[in-house]
């Protein structure tokens, strides 16, 4: 431990005062949280949580259409407008919860062997090097991932000529919600590999010991022993790929077709030059909702534990 | 080591496809940075270093590149001293609403990007701010936080807060203690924290566009380009520099933190922090 006794020198009066200022903030730990908590508490409530009250609220709110200023007036008019089938909205927000579903899917379908593998069959070394081979990707910037499938779905992009290599024909997937799905599946992906891996290398071997001594063959350990255990894990993972795609409106913006709005292409878009706010905060309070009740399901199922 | 072998042959093989799905996209963006050709094709034509001069001279992704530093380093400052303050105060003391601090601090993430974004931007439009490149920080620092702090926090968890009281009995003052026991047992944590915070800076797009007014941050100027599909050759170098840029604080934050295991342990740190 690193403490250098040359460093407290005994004496000068300054030192005895800082000595008894120490002594009283040690005698009174609450004054010590207190200095500690309230800036970084201050600066999130005013900053962060302002906002979003002040979101809340004037999501029930108008906009003057003729002179574009905020009406406060109390109204539902903007949810209204939201539910209504005539209206894009609903199909919008249905898209956007669609999409994110399938990709939780696909990103728990090839994660939890890729996790199985590194929690439960690959040596030290191989594990490790898995590790930093699924938590890179991450890391290199978002753009540029959407950017790479970009160029790899394009019509003269790389798919279609290992298509033509194995003697199949062009697809056109650049520009289409299945182009949607395989990039948010890819860029979400590590989020999903990591709490799975956590989750079942936390089994101990000793349960699938005794699962296998009272006669369970393979599959009946996997499903009655390690997918129950592992599964938090997923639930973890899903916040993530779920949250993450609920919110996003880079990817359909880049390679999603004519037709393939998310919710935050559409906030996005009533946010400066015609400008509604209210009708924006209204809209974003559905994935807000979506997360709500999502968070809270998962923490019954002790999804916040996997983490 | 469980399974029968044909089970652990699938289960590798598995692995190495997948592995292969995360990488395979990035070498190639990587190569395209090489393309003689301007037009996107693959294979690709021929190759040339001729785009990285030409982005080397780019007045608009230098000044880009510029601004995200200058975020980033402002950003992660700020990160650094809230996050760890706010970690100090969780981990040494006990009182009430002190589970909501840490739900509190990780909503930013939590929440979908489009939420922070707008509320931030409702917020800056209520309190009659305008756009510059302060709100770009600002809109940073509301979830770099949380990076610091959970690393800073984790590691506190792990030292013993007897040795502060043996060091205040060895007769050193508040600073000394600090000085001395804290800082040494907490550098590297704070060095992690203040890595992957840049790192998350530097890379985000989402919450940028609805707090940036004119200014383009390099992840605001790779979009603007890519939407309008304008100088993509410039948009590959840059593509490559930045896999590069932001692979490398994250090799050192998981080096650092690897010896603790911190990193390991479901990875919290580094998926909380994105």
């Amino acid at each position: 431990l690193a403490v250098d006794v040359t460093a407290v020198p005994a004496g000068p009066r300054t030192r005895r005062a800082r000595l008894r200022l120490s002594a009283a903030l040690w005698r009174r730990p609450w004054l010590k949280a207190l200095g500690l908590l309230s800036p970084p508490l201050a600066a999130f409530l005013l900053v962060y949580i302002g906002a979003l009250v002040v979101l809340f609220i004037s999501s029930f709110w108008t906009v003057d259409s003729f002179t574009g200023k905020l009406v406060h007036h109390w109204t539902l008019s903007n949810f209204r407008q939201i539910l209504d089938t005539g209206q894009p909205y609903l199909r919008i927000a249905g898209r956007t919860i669609g999409i994110a579903a399938a990709v939780t899917v696909t990103d728990a379908i090839l994660a939890f062997p890729l996790g199985y593998f590194m929690a439960r069959v690959a040596g030290g070394r191989v594990r490790a090097l898995l590790f930093v081979m699924v938590l890179l990707p991450l890391w290199a910037s978002y753009l540029v991932r959407i950017y790479a499938w970009r160029t790899i779905l394009a019509h003269d992009g790389a798919i279609n000529w290992a298509l033509n290599g194995l003697g199949l024909p062009d697809q056109n997937i650049a520009y289409t919600n299945w182009a949607m799905w395989i990039v948010f599946s890819y860029v979400w992906l590590p989020f999903m590999v990591l709490p799975v891996y956590a989750a079942l290398e936390r089994i101990p071997d000793s349960y699938i010991e005794a699962s296998a001594d009272m006669g369970a063959r393979g599959f009946r350990t996997f499903r009655s022993v390690i997918l129950p255990l592992a599964l938090p894990g997923v639930i973890a993972g899903s916040i993530f790929t779920f949250s993450l795609t609920l919110g996003d409106y880079i990817t359909p913006l880049l390679v999603g077709g004519p037709s393939s709005s998310f919710i935050g292409n559409v906030v996005y878009g009533f946010i400066g030059i015609n400008a509604n706010i209210p009708f924006a905060a209204a809209f974003a309070v559905i994935p807000v909702v979506i997360m709500g009740i999502y968070l809270t399901t998962a923490r019954r199922l002790g999804a916040f534990e996997a983490l | 080591v469980t399974g029968r072998p044909r089970t652990r042959i699938g289960l590798a093989l598995w692995a190495i496809l997948v592995i292969a799905f995360l990488w395979v996209p990035l070498v190639i963006i990587a190569l395209y940075a090489f393309n003689s050709s301007t037009i996107q094709s693959w294979p690709i034509p021929g190759w040339t270093f001729h785009w990285f001069s030409v982005t080397w001279h780019n007045q608009e992704a230098r000044s880009a590149f510029a601004l995200s530093v200058k975020v980033g380093a402002v950003t992660t400052a700020i990160a650094l001293v809230l996050g760890s303050m706010a970690a100090f105060a969780i981990a040494r003391f006990r009182f009430f609403g002190r589970e909501s601090v840490s739900f509190l601090l990780l909503l930013p993430i939590a929440l979908p990007g489009i939420i922070t974004g707008m509320a931030l931007n409702s917020f800056y439009v209520f309190a009659g701010l305008s756009l510059s490149w302060w709100t770009i920080v600002i809109g940073h620092a509301t979830f770099c936080v949380v990076v610091v702090y959970n690393n800073v926090l984790a590691r506190l968890r792990r030292t013993s807060g007897s040795l502060l009281e043996a060091s205040m009995d060895l007769g050193a003052d508040g600073w000394q203690t600090f000085r001395f026991v804290t800082w040494p047992v907490l550098s590297t944590a704070l060095v992690a924290g203040g890595l992957l915070a840049f790192a998350l800076s530097f890379d985000e797009v989402i919450v940028t566009t609805f707090t940036a007014g004119a200014q383009a941050t390099l992840p605001i100027f790779i979009l603007d380009n890519l939407h309008q599909g304008q100088q993509l050759p410039v948009i590959n170098v840059v593509a490559f520099v930045v896999i590069v840029l932001t692979v490398i604080p994250v090799v050192l934050a998981q080096r650092l933190m690897r010896d603790t295991g911190i990193l390991r342990r479901g990875a919290a740190a580094a998926i909380i922090a994105k």
